[in-house]
């Protein structure tokens, strides 16, 4: 990948990723975390846009409905049930920060390295028209172990969560 | 078409703000957002391989589908317990639950 190739590519897709790393930056380092909750929100709309680029358009509608309409309302209901104090005063940031921050920039130059130097296939297959039916007949045939799995895994974080959400009532 | 490796980089760059944002918040409700956000990124690759290396199974979509599921039941959990540890601690940050000693 060259720079000009990055300059050359599809706007929407350009548009689209540039605006779900900036609200995943403000996700991340906003001081307020209701508006952390609400970046994470937008930040999914972008990520479903760029699924959406890829033929997946299954998935991005899955994502949108999961992770916005569920886990940030989640997220949303524990924040108005905890959070007393929202002041900007409270520190939002641990000792890590410049750690953090040399570790993870340092882990970025690795990814881009390994990225830019792998030899990708340059033929694309043809693309699957077919994502619900495809995906359905994957789920219920060739992974039906792991769609058993993961729904007793769904039961068991739902009745963890109605345990550990319970008032303990000590006698 | 857009190669496959910008549709990694974009994920290698959330996934390492979502890593930034665990090491470095307080809130335990932000380091869940942050891990959120890495889960995402691992989405968004699977995704991008399922498109470029082989889309007659779709088997990279329906691990996300996975993923996502694994997601939906930690946050679940994760919620409950911040505010279980809420009504001992009477606090959401994460370098105050320091119930466990040795």
């Amino acid at each position: 990948m060259s720079w000009a190739e990055l300059f050359s590519t599809a706007l929407a897709f350009k548009v689209f990723g540039v605006a779900a790393v900036v609200l995943a930056v403000m996700a991340v380092t906003l001081k307020n975390v209701f508006h952390c909750a609400l970046s994470l929100a937008a930040m999914f709309f972008a990520l479903s846009g760029v699924f959406i680029f890829l033929d997946a358009d299954f998935l991005a509608v899955v994502q949108i409905l999961i992770y916005v309409g569920a886990i940030v309302i989640l997220m949303i209901f524990a924040i108005v049930l905890t959070e007393r104090i929202t002041s900007e005063a409270i520190k939002q940031t641990n000792q890590l920060l410049i750690p953090g921050f040399i570790l993870c920039a340092a882990l970025l130059v690795g990814f881009v390295y390994v990225i830019r130097g792998a030899g990708w296939p340059a033929e694309v297959p043809l693309v699957q028209k077919e994502t619900i039916k495809v995906i359905g007949r994957q789920l219920l045939s060739t992974h039906v172990e792991a769609f058993e799995v993961a729904s007793v895994l769904l039961l068991a974080a739902l009745v963890g969560a109605v345990f550990l959400g319970k008032e303990i009532t000590r006698k | 078409m857009t190669p496959i490796s910008h549709y990694l980089i974009l994920g290698a760059i959330l996934f390492v703000v979502g890593m930034f944002g665990v090491l470095t918040r307080r809130n335990a409700i932000g380091i869940l957002i942050s891990i959120e956000i890495m889960l995402g990124a691992v989405n968004l690759n699977l995704v991008a391989f399922s498109r470029f290396m082989e889309t007659s199974t779709l088997n990279g979509q329906v691990f996300a589908v996975f993923v996502m599921t694994v997601a939906a039941g930690e946050a679940a959990v994760g919620l409950a317990l911040i505010l279980a540890l809420y009504r001992n601690v009477r606090a959401v940050f994460a370098d105050r639950f320091n119930l466990l000693k040795w």
